[in-house]
């Protein structure tokens, strides 16, 4: 990472004449490009999502790897990982074999998958609703404000474990319905947010401007403020997921998630911890899994926040405190999860902020 | 202010009812409490049946049950009256949460409180030395906690910590391999924690690996781990450490008089270490709870006594002091008691699951550390993971504070960098921490659902997930009408705690 403090460095410097003309979408881009962390993090879940797809096939679809996750073969060696780093080579099971001789790495690939499609749809439908619910009441105010703020507040309190019960007595675990109901309860947070940010964005000039020029609500707000908003929404999505993922393997774990014949993170290590001192690798691999792509998903958001924020950019306090005058900016990552509800609805807003929109 | 109040209180009452309806509604939809007699050949199967109908009026639809269960409810704004109906087994829940609440208390508040404190500390630390070592190093880890699975984290606890560590214990010697990463490890870790140039940190690193692994060594020679105990020596010499240490951050090191006053109240705790044994050794709660409180007051006259420019200043120093090393001869006491808890367990001292060694026989230093090898794993995972957060929050808090103009007001007037960061910059970067930390005290009581799972810990979560799986409304409905309750509150709390610290923040009256 120090290798970024240094672009920045020279960056800062350049700025006035090598930003001249750039776009917003490409100073984005050209700062998230130059957030190391970030990047190695997109490469590394690429390849995972690419590993857990190719590697035992979707749907109909066969991949590479001889043995599907429901194959039983004849268990060799005690079901001992055969994965070599040095030199590389993969063995006849990598990862070993469970207790009935599964092959335990395509087990732990489909899990992956069904983690990863559970965690990409919550953060999706969750992401949507948020920014529907906030941008409506962040822009109307009024009762629709009251009426959606209210049932958010309501939404909070009622406890995932719940919906997640309330799924593995109805539903057989399906990875679609676990994902939208998963959805369904978690897009709170991102509402309050979207809404602080609407409540602010709406008061400002080029609000009025647009009013005046006669633009409808409906492109005031797609046209004018949901772009500006884009960032907080991007970087929360992005954190939605990471404890999306999070969730859904507890869920699994607690028996109220995805369930057998099918698989997931969760439910492997469930299935399995009982067994760390005989078989550790069966506790190893799917919980090394989630870690990645959860650590992966949290520097991406990092990296997305330092992109979008141009208050972000890097001041060492060393550096301010010897070249003396100059804006210091309150640089630095703000908390990598999103900021707990706050019932003002103006998460980090500064110290300025009200309580209650006031 | 008593209007807003008012108004939040009757909007979160009636959210609260909202809320509770559905949650009704789901619990009933979320199994069938029939269902275990429904496949059984029992005989008696239909009257079975028809008792637990009873029992949970199962004969009226659920949106109508929930108003009976409602009734119930309403009537615990008067004490004593409260009905929160009854569990499977026939127990009246507010009795089964009446012990859940103290256990989740005491595993939550003390993770709860020590992420707060080492959080903020490790936070403002980075934060004072952004882009060092340091800061790349902790912001990996708390990224790397944040991405951590509970219930994996606490069974790699449970091996490690507890079954591993406990055959270490059964024949505590050290191998030399250990020793020699042990010591490496630690000088790594003190040079990125002590910073500065290249020969600083070569010179913290010898220093460090020499030293830990030096110890390290001398206490796995000694039987340590069998027999371990401070002895009036090291904490004497911690003290001393603790009151130096103490003294140059709160009042300076210029500031003679405090440093003296907490010297005082160290060598007044090591004469108290032995005056007070014979009393010690029939301890109970009660008198540890007094002894802490009069050495508390003991360093705070002290301080009073030395006075000096700043006589707070001196109390304050002093005060703390004496508590840390009231605490350092708490454990010296507790550790004494160490083998005799060793051989009462069978050398199996850290536990991996539940909240107490049933049947143990001992005083209260015994008992004391029963409570505290069963409390340590859990403790441990739910910590990890809220201290990554915190970490965060207050690094964030403390970057923009000091970009603030009085920041740099306070520094051009010539202000020692410590009276800046401690007086001028820390107390205000505490202020968007406080209502964080109230959230988190309102979701104290939902207990730790996973964690408390894993370690077959008797809390509120588990009282909620038991009720869940066995198809058992009651106990989940009286779990949530408690966390929903304390949440509501402790969310209006947080915001009138804001705008309180920062009277820039007003509520809309």
């Amino acid at each position: 990472m120090s290798s970024t403090t240094q672009t920045d460095e020279r960056e800062s410097r350049e700025v006035p004449g090598e930003l001249r003309g750039m776009s917003q979408g490409a100073l984005v881009r050209k700062r998230f490009l130059g957030h190391t962390g970030a990047i190695v993090s997109l490469v590394l879940l690429v390849l995972v999502v690419l590993l857990a797809l190719t590697s035992v096939g979707v749907g109909p679809i066969p991949g590479w790897w001889q043995y599907r996750w429901t194959d039983t073969p004849v268990l060799q060696n005690g079901g001992r990982p055969t994965l070599q780093l040095f030199p590389f080579s993969l063995g006849e099971h990598p990862f070993g074999q469970d207790t009935v001789g599964r092959d335990y790495f395509a087990m732990t690939m489909r899990g992956t998958q069904i983690s990863l499609a559970i965690t990409f749809m919550v953060g999706m439908i969750s992401a949507l609703i948020g920014v529907v619910f906030g941008a409506a009441s962040g822009y109307f105010r009024g009762w629709i404000e009251a009426v959606l703020m209210r049932l958010t507040d309501m939404v909070i309190i009622i406890p995932v474990l719940l919906i997640g019960a309330v799924i593995a007595y109805n539903a057989d675990g399906g990875v679609l319905v676990l994902g939208v109901l998963l959805g369904l309860t978690t897009w709170t947070g991102m509402a309050r947010l979207v809404r602080g940010d609407f409540l602010s964005l709406r008061e400002r000039e080029f609000v009025d401007a647009a009013r005046l020029a006669g633009a409808s609500d409906a492109r005031i707000i797609f046209r004018h403020i949901l772009p500006n908003a884009v960032g907080v929404i991007t970087v929360n999505a992005t954190l939605l997921m990471s404890s999306a993922i999070l969730l859904e393997t507890a869920l699994s774990y607690l028996g109220m998630g995805v369930r057998a014949p099918d698989t997931s993170l969760g439910l492997l290590i469930s299935a399995n911890q009982a067994a760390f001192s005989t078989r550790p690798w069966l506790f190893w691999f799917p919980g090394l899994f989630i870690v990645l792509i959860c650590l992966c998903i949290n520097f991406i958001g990092d990296g997305l926040r330092d992109a979008f924020d141009p208050r972000q950019r890097k001041v060492s306090l060393r550096r301010m405190k010897e070249s003396g005058p100059g804006r210091p900016d309150a640089a630095g990552a703000a908390p990598a999860v999103a900021a707990p509800d706050r019932t003002d609805g103006q998460p980090r807003s500064g110290p300025v902020g009200s309580v209650d929109g006031a | 202010m008593t209007s807003y109040v008012l108004r939040r209180l009757g909007v979160s009452l009636l959210i609260l009812l909202g809320a509770s309806f559905l949650v009704y509604q789901l619990v009933a939809l979320s199994g069938d409490p029939l269902a275990e007699f429904r496949e059984s050949n029992r005989p008696n199967k239909d009257a079975l049946m028809a008792q637990r109908s009873a029992l949970l009026n199962l004969d009226v639809p659920a949106p109508v049950r929930y108003f009976l269960w409602l009734g119930g409810a309403v009537k615990c704004v008067v004490p004593g009256q409260c009905d929160l109906g009854r569990t499977l087994q026939g127990q009246p829940v507010t009795q089964a949460l009446g012990s859940a609440i103290p256990s989740t208390l005491q595993l939550v508040a003390v993770a709860t409180v020590l992420a707060i404190v080492v959080g903020i500390a490790i936070g403002i630390v980075t934060a004072l030395r952004q882009y060092s070592a340091l800061d790349y190093g902790v912001t990996f880890l708390t990224f790397l906690f944040f991405s951590l699975p509970v219930f994996w984290v606490a069974v790699l606890l449970k091996e490690f910590g507890a079954i591993r560590f406990n055959n270490f214990l059964a024949d505590p010697s050290v191998p030399i391999a250990t020793v020699v990463v042990v010591g490496l490890v630690s000088g790594l870790v003190w040079a990125v924690i002590v910073g500065g140039d290249l020969r600083r940190r070569l010179i913290t690193f010898a220093v460090a690996t020499v030293a830990a692994g030096g110890v390290l060594w001398y206490l796995g020679a000694t039987q340590w781990f069998r027999y371990p105990g401070l002895g009036p020596a090291l904490v004497a010499v911690t003290g001393v450490g603790i009151a130096v240490g103490l003294s140059a951050l709160i009042a300076g090191s210029q500031n003679r008089r405090a440093l003296y006053a907490s010297l005082v109240t160290v060598a007044l705790a090591l004469v108290a270490m032995f005056a007070l044994r014979p009393l010690l050794d029939r301890a109970t709660l009660p008198l540890i709870l007094l002894l802490g409180l009069l050495a508390v007051g003991a360093g705070v006259l002290v301080g009073y006594l030395f006075g000096g420019y700043d006589r707070r200043q001196s109390m304050r120093v002093a005060g703390l002091t004496s508590f840390l090393v009231a605490g350092l001869v708490m454990l010296d006491r507790f550790m004494i008691a160490w083998p005799s808890y060793f051989t009462a367990v069978r050398g199996r001292p850290v536990a991996t699951i539940g909240s107490e060694t049933p049947g143990l026989s001992g005083d209260f230093w015994v008992h004391g550390l029963d409570k505290y090898t069963h409390l340590v794993l859990p403790t441990l995972a739910l910590m990890l993971i809220s201290l990554a957060s915190y970490t965060r929050y207050s690094r964030a808090s403390m970057l923009e504070v000091m970009g603030q103009d009085y920041v740099r007001t306070a520094r051009a007037k010539g202000l020692p960098e410590r009276v800046v960061v401690v007086r001028h910059a820390f107390r205000n970067a505490l202020i968007p921490l406080a209502t964080i930390v109230a959230y988190d005290i309102g979701g104290l009581l939902g207990g730790a659902v996973i964690t408390e799972n894993v370690f077959s810990f008797k809390g509120m979560g588990a009282l909620f997930i038991n009720g869940l799986t066995h198809q058992d409304p009651n106990p989940v409905m009286g779990t949530f009408l408690v966390v929903g309750i304390t949440a509501v509150v402790f969310n209006l709390l947080a915001d009138l705690a804001y705008s309180a610290l920062d009277p820039r923040v007003r509520v809309k009256a």
